[in-house]
């Protein structure tokens, strides 16, 4: 057992606690700290929806078609005289749900993939490079669109449907991931530890988790925060499309797409889904930045 | 009978004379008419294809023997294409059609009677592997022949009303014998040698496409237009656009009542407006191969929850659709009447008792708080519209149902290839109003009934309807029929019947709303009042 030397003893006194931290990050992180209230407020609609609103999110009611803001509808009715506040806050649910979901797991397979990728090199490195820039070349809503079109024509549940988008939305994710972490791993190949481990006879697997995905973990956390923003935007796209979430499902796109008809006389319908889908990827994208930043060790410096 | 058709005739009119004024004028020639068409076209042949997509963009380049009169379609009135005249024999069994001699196809050919025997034996007798959509319409055809040039003779096995507007059927176009003989019954999918107003310039797919006046064209004076072009538009917003900045002056089908409200604001008296109820509806088809749907208890709980009365009103706001109506297209004498329509499980006003009655029979059945998925397809107006709204009708009986709204191809082969559905959404749409035709879409040995059950009982009515000699006995088997279809054993449920919505730049002139959009879109009536 060491002992802890009074040097060490004021250091820990030092440090600053975690509100001091917050406060820190805020004062330098304006931007990012915005990002993340939007962030935290858009969790907690999603989590607390059915206590924030007295209406059901699919309930029609006829009577109160198309009326516009007011105080018991402040963000008015749509065109099935639904709520659209209730739908905006229930549809937080499926934007968090496909968003969270697929940044963490295209991050994770793409932290998995990229940093085998430099553990091993040579040839399987070659090989699994030139396949993850196949993947790049297609850009990502194009890339989406053709497996969520492949998976229509499976002829899925409409359970399953919503899967089928989170998987359409998290593949051309992975390689993005993949490719940044590969990079950092290059370098952590190279470090003695790694080498040292080897001559002890650790197996790769070991090698790989847990001496070198515990170095990459800034990288990996950057692109989890900046993932959700865009497959936020991604889910909203097909469903606006038609080919994510179908009604009566509360999505954000899926507002949007049926509010195309009536976006001049009714413009209501059309503007608070929008507003919703631009600064939920507005906050997650400005706390990524932030999140980057500061973990960013050359941008902390500075 | 007469009162009756008159009144029928009577509403027809009031529907276009929503149109503004009809002063008669004097029609000006020129000028090429572009017109958006919101679907594509899957081939050129009218005997197999069955959508607007094709019908706009191809038939201004064909003839037919008969055809409904566009300058009046909204009645059955028919008049002869490339025909003179026509004679029916006074047991209704010969019908004899007398050819034109001065009708030419566009690559010259002259055009005879032998050429409609070749066509109508390509849509009436097909050969085996050759497809023919709407081969059932001719059930009662034994023969057909061309004794001369001039002369085209169909027989017929009994008398039937439904024979001459099969006849006037907007897709019957005539092709040239020789082509079918050079080139094979499938040439006309992939080309184009009609005899019509327009002569085939090019299609550019996914973009356009073009035809230019035929000089050849045998009704004198006509077309009025030098061309058209058909722009391919598929997103309704693009559709709109293009007829508020004038890039496209008309489309043909239907817009929904917002956008119709949209184009009078912007534009004023630029736009005029027409609107008709329309010979399409959609319905709720259960695969009765797929318990619980086979039991017919199940089945009527489905309609008995629909509140198409209130739905008329309320979804006639964002939709298409709009009439209350049976399996017979609305305000036909051979229609119901709202105080027989009111009898029909799920067509009473009281609501309340017939969600009640639904509920009692889900749980008689074993199929309380059911879970279903609903298959639609993914075209918006007014399938998914209708789809969304049968999802929220049906919880309120308990059911849970889950929307699969899946792209045109996927839908079809769900429907006609897989089978894997349990209720899926269905249409019936038909171009001359043919009451004893069209509902044959409810035999259970039709080619496109997808419900999959076999009915003995149900074929045998329907067989004695379609042989009825008076009208007093077809409306009464037609009521006998639609009872058993859709209250005794509940096979489909009809939803609200489609009405057609036309906003169309003011210059264009000539075009008048038909109950169908698959009728007079020849274009040869039309001309440009710039």
């Amino acid at each position: 057992m060491s002992d802890v030397t009074t040097e060490q003893l004021e250091e820990i006194r030092d440090r600053p606690g975690l509100l001091s931290q917050i406060a820190t990050f805020a004062r330098k992180q304006p931007l990012g700290t915005g990002g993340a209230v939007v962030v935290i407020l858009y969790v907690l609609m999603a989590i607390f929806a059915p206590y924030l609103t007295a209406f059901d999110p699919t309930a029609n009611s006829y009577d109160s078609q198309f009326v516009a803001p007011n105080a018991q509808f402040p963000m008015g009715t749509d065109e099935w005289g639904r709520d659209i506040l209730t739908r905006v806050l229930y549809g937080s649910r499926t934007a968090l749900f496909v968003g969270f979901t697929c940044a963490i797991v295209g991050s994770t397979v793409g932290l998995v993939l990229g940093v085998g990728s430099a553990y091993f090199g040579g040839i399987v490195d070659l090989i699994f490079q030139r396949i993850m820039d196949v993947f790049m070349a297609f850009p990502l809503i194009i890339m989406a669109l053709a497996i969520v079109s492949i998976t229509q024509s499976l002829q899925v549940s409409p359970e399953s449907s919503v899967y089928f988008v989170i998987i359409a939305i998290t593949l051309p994710l992975i390689p993005n991931c993949a490719r940044v972490v590969r990079s950092s791993a290059l370098a952590i190949r190279e470090i003695p530890y790694v080498d040292a481990a080897r001559a002890n006879g650790f197996s790769d697997t070991r090698i790989i988790l847990r001496h070198m995905v515990p170095n990459v973990m800034a990288p990996y956390l950057i692109m989890i925060t900046a993932f959700v923003g865009q497959a936020i935007l991604l889910e909203a796209s097909l469903s606006f499309l038609g080919l994510g979430v179908q009604d009566p499902v509360p999505a954000w796109g899926l507002m949007l797409r049926n509010a195309q008809e009536f976006i001049r006389t009714e413009p209501w319908i059309a503007i608070w889904p929008g507003v919703a889908i631009t600064l939920g990827v507005f906050g997650f994208n400005l706390f990524g930045d932030a999140v980057r930043d500061a973990l960013d060790p050359k941008l902390r410096s500075q | 009978m007469r009162t009756k058709m008159w009144k029928f005739a009577l509403g027809a009119v009031a529907a276009a004379a929503m149109t503004t004024g009809a002063v008669a004028e004097t029609p000006k020639s020129g000028g090429t008419l572009n017109f958006v068409v919101g679907s594509k076209i899957p081939s050129y042949d009218g005997h197999i294809e069955t959508t607007f997509g094709m019908i706009h963009p191809i038939s201004p380049f064909y003839s037919l023997l008969i055809r409904v009169n566009p300058d009046n379609p909204s009645e059955n009135d028919f008049q002869c294409d490339v025909c003179s005249s026509w004679d029916a024999s006074a047991d209704g069994l010969t019908y004899t059609y007398k050819i034109r001699d001065d009708v030419k196809f566009h690559d010259g050919t002259p055009m005879t009677a032998q050429d409609v025997l070749a066509t109508y034996n390509k849509i009436v007798f097909p050969p085996e592997g050759v497809a023919s959509s709407r081969k059932a319409f001719y059930k009662m055809v034994k023969s057909m022949s061309a004794p001369d040039d001039t002369t085209f003779v169909m027989n017929l096995e009994y008398p039937s009303g439904a024979y001459l507007p099969a006849m006037a059927s907007p897709f019957n176009y005539i092709y040239s014998k020789k082509d079918l003989d050079e080139h094979g019954m499938n040439w006309h999918q992939k080309n184009v040698n009609g005899s019509g107003p327009f002569k085939f310039v090019q299609h550019q797919p996914g973009a356009f496409v073009e035809g230019v006046k035929y000089d050849g064209y045998h009704h004198e004076g006509r077309p009025y237009l030098d061309g058209f072009k058909a722009i391919s538009a598929p997103k309704m917003s693009a559709r709109v656009q293009a007829i508020e900045g004038d890039r496209a002056s008309i489309e043909f089908r239907a817009f929904p009542p917002k956008q119709r409200d949209d184009l009078v604001a912007a534009l004023g008296d630029k736009i005029t407006v027409q609107e008709s109820d329309w010979n399409c509806v959609l319905m709720a088809t259960p695969n009765h191969e797929r318990p619980p749907f086979d039991d017919p208890r199940v089945r009527k709980a489905l309609t008995l929850a629909i509140d198409r009365w209130g739905g008329s009103e309320y979804l006639s706001k964002i939709a298409i659709v709009k009439t209350v109506g049976g399996i017979v297209f609305p305000n036909h004498p051979l229609a119901a009447t709202e105080e027989e329509l009111v009898q029909i499980a799920g067509y009473s006003k009281d609501l309340e008792a017939s969600r009640e009655e639904a509920r009692r029979l889900l749980k008689e059945a074993g199929a309380e708080g059911l879970k279903f998925t609903f298959n639609n397809r993914g075209v918006d107006q007014p399938y998914r519209v209708v789809g969304t709204w049968l999802v929220d009708q049906w919880k309120q009986v308990g059911l849970e149902v889950d929307q699969q709204v899946n792209p045109s191809p996927v839908f079809y082969d769900i429907l006609r290839k897989t089978g894997e559905f349990d209720v899926s959404i269905d249409f019936n749409c038909q171009s001359v109003i043919n009451p004893i035709a069209d509902v044959s879409k409810f035999l259970p040995s039709a080619g496109n009934n997808y419900a999959n059950f076999e009915d003995a009982e149900i074929e045998a009515l329907y067989d004695k309807l379609a042989r009825a000699g008076t009208f007093e006995e077809q409306r009464a088997l037609m009521r006998e029929y639609e009872t058993m279809v859709l209250n005794d054993k509940a096979t489909q449920a009809i939803t609200l019947w489609w009405y057609k919505i036309n906003p169309y730049r003011s210059y264009v002139k000539g075009w008048k709303i038909a109950p169908s959009h698959y009728l007079g879109q020849q274009l040869d009536q039309i001309w440009l009042d710039k």
